[in-house]
C-alpha cells in the first residue's frame, strides 16, 4: 500500500468520526430492537412481559428460517435475540444462526455473530466444534480485525479438544507486527494453557520471548501465563525473579509510556501481577527473597497518593511482604500500613485491613493489640461483611482466657444472621473452639446446646458427631459423669418446654444421649419421665421418620420400670404398623426388648455400656449360615457398590470382571467402628444419621484454615519470630508489649490513646480487655502453636480409637507369623544393597542432579512390575515374571538420602542423612502387601533430632494404590494421641488400618495404610499430610509434609481381547490425537520398543500389534471399582507415532498423554 | 475473574458476561440470587461481599450496579478499578453515558468490555487504545460498501498510530 493511498485514507475516520463518536447510531427508537425495548418498558405485569417476549421470539424465529432473510438483517436479529436471553427466555433455536452469522457475514457482522456465539455457548456445547472453521480462516485472514476477533473468541471459549486444530495458527500470530495481535494471542495462549496445559507445553521457550516483547501490553499479557506456571512450579522460574524485579523496578521508577498510566499511577494491572509472582517465587527461598527486598520497600514508599489504586498495590504489596522470606523492618512498615487500613475511615479499606490483620495475627497475635478498639467498634458494626470479618478475626485469636466472650459474639451473630453459607462456617468454628477451650461443663453443654439449636440442620455432620464421641469416650470418672448428668439435666428441661423449634438434628442428639444417660439421674426423679418426655416427641407431628427412629432406640434403653414397659407398648402398637420399615423394626425391637427383661440387660447392659464391645467384624458367626444358604443354591453376597458397578456396567461397557471370592466381599461389609454400632442394638439405620468419616472433618478443618497461601510456613522457628525476640532483647525494644497480664481495670497502654479521637466508653474497654486476655500473655511462639491450655477432657480426640488396637494388632502378628521369611530375604538384600550404595557414594561424589538422576533410572531399571492376573502374567513373560518368581519384588532403595526425583521439591528440609538406618523399613510392610509392586521408600519429614521420621512407599495393588506412611519413633519415650489425616481434593483416600495409631513405643515403627484412588484425571496431584502426636509430659505436636502423586502410579493395565477394543473404541466420546516421538534400539521395531518403553513406565497392556499399528488399553483407578478405562491407537508415521487415545473420561486422555509424552522423552 | 453482571436498581438485567462455564439455570440462579443480595445493601456499605464461595466486589453508578466475582487470591481494590475503568471506556464512547445507552446498544457494550477484558483479564490499561480498537470497527459500519482491500488497509492503518 502506498503513502499516498494511506494518507488520504487517513482522512477518512476523521470526516466520519462526526458520526462514529459519541456512541454511533445511539438510541435507535426507529429499530426493531428499539421497539421491543421500549415495548417492554410500557408494560406493567410480568405476564404481559412473558406474552410479548413469546411473541417476539416467534417472529424472530421465522425470520431466521426464512432463505430470504439477508446476513445484514440477520445480524439485527441476532441482537434481538441476545436480548431476549439477556431478559431469561431461551432463544437456543438462533445458536446455529449465530455460527452461520460468525462465518458468513461481513466483517461487522461477524462481529455481532462472533459476541452472539460467545454469549450464548458455553465451552462444552457441541455447536463450536462448528465454529473451528470459522475462527481458522479468521485467524488466517489478512483482515486484522477478523485476526483480533477471532482471537478474542478463542481466548474467551474454545472446545478443548480442537485446540490443536488451530494452535500452529494462534502461535504464528506471536511474531506478528502489530503489538495487539501479539497481545492477544499471547492471551489466547494463555487460555489453552489453563484448560489444557500439556498441549502449549511445547511453547513455553516462545513465552519467554513474549515476556521480552519490547511492547509494554505484550509483556504484561505474558506475565497472565507466567503467574500460573510459577504458582504450580516455583521452583523451575527462579531464575526470573531478576527480570521479573527489574520490570517492577521500571514500572515503578514511571519508566513506561505514559499511556499505561492509570489516574497517574504507572501501570496499576502490571504491578499488582508482578507483586503476585514475586510472593510466588519468594515464598520459603531466602535468597530469592533478598533480592527483592528493595524494590518491595520502594513500591510501598511509592504508594503513597490518597486514591484506591494506590491502596490496591499497597495492599498486594503487604501480602507479598508476608509471603516472601521474612525481613523485619519491611513487616515493620507493612504492619504499619495495616494499621493504616484498619484505622481508616473508609470501609472498603477498613474490611481489606481486618482481612490482612487475621492473616497476619496467626503469626504474631500482638499485631492485633493496637487496634483493639477498632475491633471491638467493627463488632458492633452496621454492615454484617465488616462483623463476619472481625468475628473471623477474634476467631484466629481466641485462647482458653477470651473463649467466654468470643463465642458469645459469635452465637450473638448466628441468631442475627439467615446465610446458610455463614451460619454453617460459623457454628463450625463455634464448636471447635468450645471443644478446645471450653472452661467447664456447664459452658460447654450451653454452648453445644446453642450450635444445635442454631445450627439447625444445615450444620456439617460432624459437629453432632463429634459431640456425641465426646460424651461417650472418657474414663468414668467423676468429673465425666458429671457433664453427661448434666447434659442430661439440660435436655429433660429443654423437652419439658416447647419442641417444636428444635431442629431434627438436635432432636436426635437429644434422645441419643437421654437414652444412654437418663439412668445417672435416675434415683432422684420418677422413672417414667424422661420416657413420657420422649413419647411426647414420637407424637409431635413435626419430629421427622428419623428422629423417631432414634427415640424408639432411646426408649428401648430406658424401658426398665413398670411404667415405661406400660408406655412402650402403647408406642409398639402404634408404630409396629408403620409403613416405615425402619420404624416398625424399631417398633418390634421396643416391643420383644420391653417385654424380655433378661434377653434386654444382655443386649443393652446398663452398667456394662460404658466399654467397648468388641466386635466380629467378619462376621464369622454367621459363616455357617452363609455357607448353607450357598449350599442350597443361594447367590453370593454382593456389597452395595459392587451392585451399583454392576448395573452401570451392564449399562455402559463390560470390563472383564475380576473374580472376587466370597469370603473377600463379606469382610468387606465389615461393620465399622462408629460409636453408635457399638452401642446401639439397631446398628446400621442408626449410623446413618451419624456417619461423618474422616475426610468430611478434614474437609471442614481445611475450610477454617486460612485462605491465604503460604503465609503459614514462612514463619519457621528460625524466622522472623527468632528475629523479633531478637529484637527484644536489644535495650529499645521496637514493640511495646503490654503488660501480660491484663485485668479489666488496667487495659493496655495502646487503647488509652485510642486512634479515633473518641474516648471509649467503660463498656467497650471492658470488653477490650475481656477479649484481648491473654494475647500477650504468652509469647508470639506460643499463640502460634495454639498451645492448648483447657482441660484435656475436651480435646477434640483422635476417631474410633477403641477399635485401632484390634485391628492393629492382627495385621501385626499375621504380619509376623507369615513374613518372617520374606522379611529375612527383604532385609539380607536391602543391607546388601545399602552398602553397596554406600560404597558407591564414597568412591564418586554426586552432585544432586546426577543423584536424581540415578534415582530415576532405579526406578526404571528395576521398574515398578505390576501383579495381574494371572492370565496377564504370562503374557509379560521376560524379566517381570522373573523377578515375580524370585518372590522378591520391589525396588530397595540404595540408602535413604535418595528422594524420589519427584517428591523432592515437595520435601520439606529433612535432614535425611541423619536417617537411622538400623530399622529397615521394608521389614515393616504388612505381609499381604509384601508380594506385590511397590515404590521405594521416600522420607516425608522428620523433626529436628529425628526423633520422628516418616516416610511413604507406594504399593500398586490391583484395584488401588496402597500408600503407606511409616512413623518412625527414634526416642526412648513413646508417642501418644497420634492422628494422621492425608486430605487431597482430587483422590478419594481411605484408611485401610493403622490411622487411629494411638500411639507408637519407643524405637519402633508404625505403618498407615490407605487405599487412594484418583476422583478424576488429573496430571499430578499433591497431597498434604498432618500427623499430630503428643510426648509423654509434652505439648502437642504436628509434622506436616506433602507428597505429589503422579497419574501413572495410579494405572494399572486393562486386559481385553482385540475384539472387546474394538467395540469399546467404538463406545468412547472423548478423544485425543497426537505426535509422539519414537524410540528407537538396535534389535527392536521402533514400534514394539516404544510401546514397551510405554508399558514398562506405565503400566498400560498391548493389546495387539498389526504391521505398523499398535493398540494398547489401561485402566486409571479412579472412584469405586475398576476404574476407567483409557484405549491407545497408534500408528508409525515416518519418524512419529500417532497416538490416537480415546476414553469415555474427558480429562484422562489429556493427563495420559502427558505422561507418555514425558516416558518417551526419558527414554 | 468469574463473571461481571450489570444490573438496575430495579434488579434488572443489563449486561451479563460469564468466564466460567456455568449451566443456563446456574447462571439464572446466581443472578437472582445475587441482585437481591447486592440491592438489599445500603450505600455505606463496604463493596466487597463474601458471598457463598465467592468473592463479589460491586460499585453503584447512578441507577447501574456493575457486579464482578473474583477468585479468591485475587486483589478487590484493584477490581474496583477494573469497574471504575469500564465505566470511564463506556463513558468517553457513549459522551456521559446513561443507562439508556447502555440498554440500547448493549452489543457496544459488549464490544467495548470484550476490547478490556479478555477471558476475564484485564488486557488494556490504556483507554485510548481500547477505545481505538473500538471505534475502527465502528468506522467498518460507515464504509462498508467499500471494497475488502480498503477495509483491511484502514484498520491496519489505524492499528499503526499506536505509540510504542
Amino acid at each position: 500500500m502506498s503513502d499516498v493511498v494511506e494518507k488520504t485514507l487517513s482522512a477518512l475516520p476523521s470526516l466520519l468520526s462526526l458520526d462514529s463518536q459519541a456512541g454511533a447510531g445511539k438510541l435507535s427508537p426507529s429499530s426493531k430492537l428499539g421497539n421491543l425495548i421500549k415495548g417492554i418498558t410500557e408494560l406493567t405485569s410480568k405476564h404481559e412481559e412473558e406474552k410479548l417476549i413469546k411473541k417476539e421470539l416467534e417472529s424472530i424465529k421465522e425470520q431466521v428460517a426464512s432463505p430470504n432473510t439477508t446476513m445484514r438483517q440477520m445480524k439485527e436479529i441476532m441482537v434481538r435475540a441476545i436480548y431476549c436471553e439477556m431478559l431469561g427466555y431461551q432463544a437456543s433455536f438462533s445458536y446455529i444462526h449465530a455460527i452461520k452469522l460468525a462465518q458468513q457475514g461481513s466483517v461487522l457482522e461477524k462481529r455481532v455473530g462472533y459476541l452472539a456465539v460467545s454469549l450464548f455457548l458455553n465451552e462444552t456445547d457441541e455447536f463450536l466444534l462448528l465454529l473451528v472453521n470459522t475462527v481458522l480462516k479468521d485467524l488466517q485472514s489478512t483482515n486484522l480485525i477478523e485476526v483480533c476477533m477471532a482471537l478474542t473468541v478463542v481466548s474467551q471459549m474454545f472446545p478443548k479438544d480442537m485446540i490443536p486444530a488451530i494452535l500452529p495458527v494462534v502461535e504464528e500470530k506471536l511474531t506478528h507486527p502489530k503489538e495487539i495481535i501479539r497481545r492477544k494471542a499471547v492471551l489466547a495462549l494463555y487460555k489453552f494453557y489453563l484448560i489444557a496445559p500439556n498441549q502449549v507445553q511445547h511453547i513455553h521457550s516462545k513465552f519467554r520471548k513474549a515476556l521480552c516483547d519490547k511492547d509494554p501490553g505484550v509483556m504484561t499479557a505474558s506475565l497472565h501465563i507466567y503467574l500460573q506456571l510459577i504458582k504450580e512450579n516455583p521452583e523451575s522460574y527462579k531464575d526470573l525473579t531478576g527480570s521479573m524485579v527489574t520490570i517492577l523496578r521500571q514500572v515503578v521508577g514511571g519508566k513506561l509510556p505514559l499511556d499505561f498510566n492509570y489516574h497517574s499511577v504507572p501501570a496499576p494491572w502490571l504491578q499488582i501481577q508482578l507483586l503476585r509472582i514475586l510472593a510466588y517465587l519468594g515464598k520459603e527461598d531466602q535468597g530469592t527473597s533478598e533480592m527483592m527486598y528493595d524494590v518491595l520497600e520502594e513500591s510501598l514508599r511509592r504508594a503513597e497518593m490518597n486514591h484506591n489504586i494506590t491502596y490496591a498495590i499497597l495492599f498486594e504489596c503487604v501480602k507479598t511482604i508476608y509471603t516472601v522470606h521474612p525481613k523485619s523492618q519491611l513487616l515493620e512498615k507493612a504492619a504499619e500500613c495495616i494499621g493504616n487500613f484498619v484505622l481508616s475511615p473508609k470501609i472498603n479499606l477498613k474490611y481489606l485491613g481486618l482481612k490482612a490483620l487475621t492473616y497476619v495475627v496467626q503469626q504474631d497475635a500482638n499485631l492485633a493489640l493496637p487496634h483493639q478498639m477498632t475491633i471491638i467498634e467493627c463488632l458492633d458494626h452496621s454492615d454484617v461483611i465488616i462483623k463476619r470479618e472481625t468475628l473471623e478475626l477474634l476467631f484466629r485469636i481466641t485462647n482458653a482466657q477470651n473463649v467466654t466472650v468470643i463465642v458469645e459474639k459469635m452465637l450473638e451473630f448466628l441468631r442475627l444472621t439467615c446465610d446458610d453459607y455463614s451460619t454453617i462456617d460459623l457454628v463450625g468454628k463455634v464448636a471447635e473452639l468450645a471443644e478446645k477451650y471450653a472452661p467447664d461443663n456447664v459452658w460447654f453443654i450451653q454452648t453445644m446446646n446453642s450450635v444445635f439449636s442454631l445450627g439447625g440442620d444445615v450444620m456439617q455432620p460432624d459437629i453432632p458427631n463429634n459431640f456425641l464421641r465426646l460424651l461417650a469416650e472418657g474414663v468414668d470418672n467423676v468429673e465425666d459423669r458429671q457433664l453427661r448428668l448434666f447434659a442430661v439435666d439440660s435436655y429433660v428441661s429443654l423437652l419439658q418446654g416447647v419442641t417444636a423449634k428444635l431442629p431434627q438434628r438436635f432432636l436426635q442428639v437429644i434422645s441419643w444421649v437421654l437414652g444412654e444417660y437418663s439412668y445417672l439421674r435416675e434415683e432422684e426423679s420418677d422413672p417414667g419421665s424422661v420416657m413420657r418426655l420422649l413419647a411426647r416427641l414420637l407424637d409431635q407431628r413435626h419430629t421427622s421418620t428419623e428422629t423417631r427412629s432414634w427415640v424408639l432406640g432411646a426408649m428401648t434403653k430406658l424401658c426398665s420400670s413398670p411404667v415405661s414397659v406400660a408406655l412402650a407398648r402403647d408406642v409398639c402398637e402404634r408404630y409396629s404398623g408403620s409403613l416405615n420399615t425402619v420404624l416398625r423394626q424399631k417398633a418390634q425391637e421396643l416391643m420383644i426388648l420391653s417385654q424380655d427383661t433378661k434377653l434386654r440387660a444382655r443386649v443393652l447392659p446398663a452398667e456394662g455400656r460404658l466399654e467397648s464391645l468388641e466386635v466380629d467384624s467378619s462376621l464369622s458367626f454367621l459363616d455357617g449360615y452363609v455357607s448353607e444358604a450357598l449350599a442350597a443354591g443361594a447367590a453370593p453376597y454382593k456389597s452395595p457398590h459392587q451392585r451399583q458397578e454392576d448395573l452401570v456396567q451392564e449399562k455402559a461397557l463390560s470390563l472383564e470382571p475380576y473374580g472376587l471370592s466370597l469370603p473377600v466381599s463379606l469382610s468387606s461389609c465389615s461393620i465399622t467402628d462408629r460409636l453408635t454400632d457399638r452401642r446401639s442394638p439397631t446398628l446400621l439405620s442408626m449410623s446413618s444419621g451419624l456417619s461423618g468419616n474422616s475426610t468430611e472433618l478434614s474437609h471442614q478443618e481445611g475450610s477454617t484454615t486460612l485462605k491465604l497461601e503460604g503465609v503459614k510456613r514462612v514463619w519457621g522457628k528460625d524466622g522472623y519470630l527468632a528475629q523479633q525476640q531478637s529484637a527484644g532483647e536489644t535495650p529499645t525494644p521496637l514493640v511495646e508489649l503490654p503488660n501480660p497480664l491484663l485485668s479489666p481495670q488496667s487495659p493496655p497502654s495502646q487503647t488509652q490513646k485510642p486512634s479515633s479521637g473518641l474516648e471509649p466508653d467503660q463498656e467497650k474497654r471492658q470488653l477490650a480487655s475481656s477479649l484481648f486476655v491473654g494475647l500477650g500473655s504468652h509469647n508470639s511462639v506460643c499463640l502460634m502453636g495454639r498451645a492448648e491450655t483447657a482441660p484435656r477432657h475436651f480435646r477434640r480426640k483422635p476417631r474410633g480409637e477403641s477399635s485401632s488396637g484390634a485391628s492393629e494388632g492382627s495385621s501385626n502378628s499375621s504380619h509376623s507369623s507369615r513374613s518372617a521369611a520374606v522379611d529375612n530375604l527383604l532385609l539380607s538384600n536391602l543391607l546388601d544393597s545399602t552398602t553397596v550404595a554406600s560404597e558407591g557414594g564414597a568412591a564418586t561424589t554426586t552432585t544432586p542432579q546426577q543423584t536424581s538422576q540415578r534415582t530415576l533410572d532405579h526406578t526404571t531399571s528395576n521398574g515398578n512390575p505390576h501383579v495381574e492376573g494371572t492370565e496377564q502374567r504370562v503374557e509379560a513373560g521376560g524379566p517381570l515374571s522373573l523377578i515375580r518368581g524370585n518372590g522378591m519384588v520391589a525396588v530397595v532403595p540404595p540408602t535413604h538420602t535418595q528422594t524420589d526425583p519427584q517428591t523432592q521439591q515437595d520435601l520439606h528440609p529433612a535432614p535425611a542423612l541423619e536417617r537411622p538406618r538400623d530399622l529397615p523399613l521394608a521389614s515393616h510392610l504388612p505381609a499381604e502387601l509384601s508380594g506385590l509392586a511397590r515404590s521405594e521408600f521416600t522420607p516425608l519429614c522428620s523433626d529436628q533430632d529425628s526423633s520422628l521420621a516418616l516416610s511413604a512407599c507406594r504399593v500398586y495393588k490391583e484395584d488401588a494404590l496402597v500408600l503407606l506412611v511409616f512413623i518412625s519413633n527414634n526416642n526412648d519415650s513413646a508417642l501418644h494421641q497420634m492422628v494422621l489425616q492425608l486430605t487431597c481434593k482430587e483422590l478419594e483416600i481411605s484408611c485401610i488400618s493403622g490411622s487411629p495409631l494411638k500411639e507408637v513405643k519407643g524405637h519402633s515403627v508404625s505403618v498407615c495404610l490407605h487405599t487412594v484412588v484418583m476422583k478424576r484425571a488429573s496430571v499430578q496431584v499433591e497431597l498434604a499430610g498432618l500427623l499430630s502426636y503428643q510426648r509423654p509430659l509434652g505439648q502437642p505436636q504436628a509434622a506436616q509434609f506433602s507428597l505429589s502423586l503422579s497419574l501413572k502410579h495410579f494405572l494399572r493395565p486393562l486386559t481385553v481381547s482385540t475384539g472387546d477394543y474394538g467395540k469399546m473404541w467404538l463406545s468412547f466420546s472423548h478423544d485425543l490425537k497426537q505426535n509422539l516421538r519414537l524410540v528407537t534400539t538396535e534389535h527392536q521395531e521402533p514400534l514394539t520398543a516404544t510401546l514397551d518403553a510405554l508399558k514398562g513406565k506405565l503400566h498400560l497392556h498391548v493389546v495387539d500389534i498389526i504391521g505398523s499399528e499398535g493398540i494398547v488399553a489401561c485402566r486409571l483407578l479412579q472412584g469405586p471399582g475398576q476404574g476407567q478405562p483409557c484405549l491407545l491407537h497408534c500408528r508409525v508415521n515416518a519418524d512419529s507415532l500417532a497416538v490416537w487415545l480415546r476414553s469415555p473420561v474427558p480429562e484422562l486422555p489429556d493427563s495420559l498423554l502427558y505422561h507418555c509424552q514425558k516416558a518417551l522423552t526419558e527414554t | 475473574m468469574q463473571f461481571m453482571l450489570l444490573f438496575s436498581r430495579q434488579g434488572k438485567l443489563r449486561l451479563q458476561k460469564w468466564y466460567v462455564p456455568l449451566s443456563d439455570k446456574e447462571k439464572k440462579k446466581i443472578t437472582r440470587e445475587l441482585v437481591q443480595t447486592v440491592l438489599a445493601r445500603k450505600p455505606k456499605m463496604c463493596s466487597f461481599l463474601e458471598w457463598r464461595d465467592l468473592k463479589v466486589v460491586y460499585k453503584r453508578y447512578a441507577s447501574l450496579y456493575f457486579c464482578c466475582a473474583i477468585e479468591n487470591q485475587d486483589n478487590e481494590l484493584i477490581t474496583l478499578e477494573i469497574i471504575h475503568r469500564y465505566v470511564e471506556l463506556l463513558d468517553k464512547y457513549f459522551g456521559s453515558v446513561c443507562e439508556l445507552d447502555i440498554i440500547f446498544n448493549f452489543e457496544k457494550a459488549y464490544f467495548i468490555l470484550d476490547e478490556f477484558l479478555l477471558g476475564g483479564e484485564a488486557q488494556d490499561t490504556s483507554k485510548k487504545n481500547v477505545l481505538k480498537a473500538i471505534e475502527q470497527a465502528d468506522l467498518l459500519q460507515e464504509c462498508r460498501r467499500e471494497p475488502p482491500l480498503t477495509v483491511c488497509f484502514l484498520s491496519a492503518q489505524l492499528t499503526t498510530e499506536k505509540p510504542l
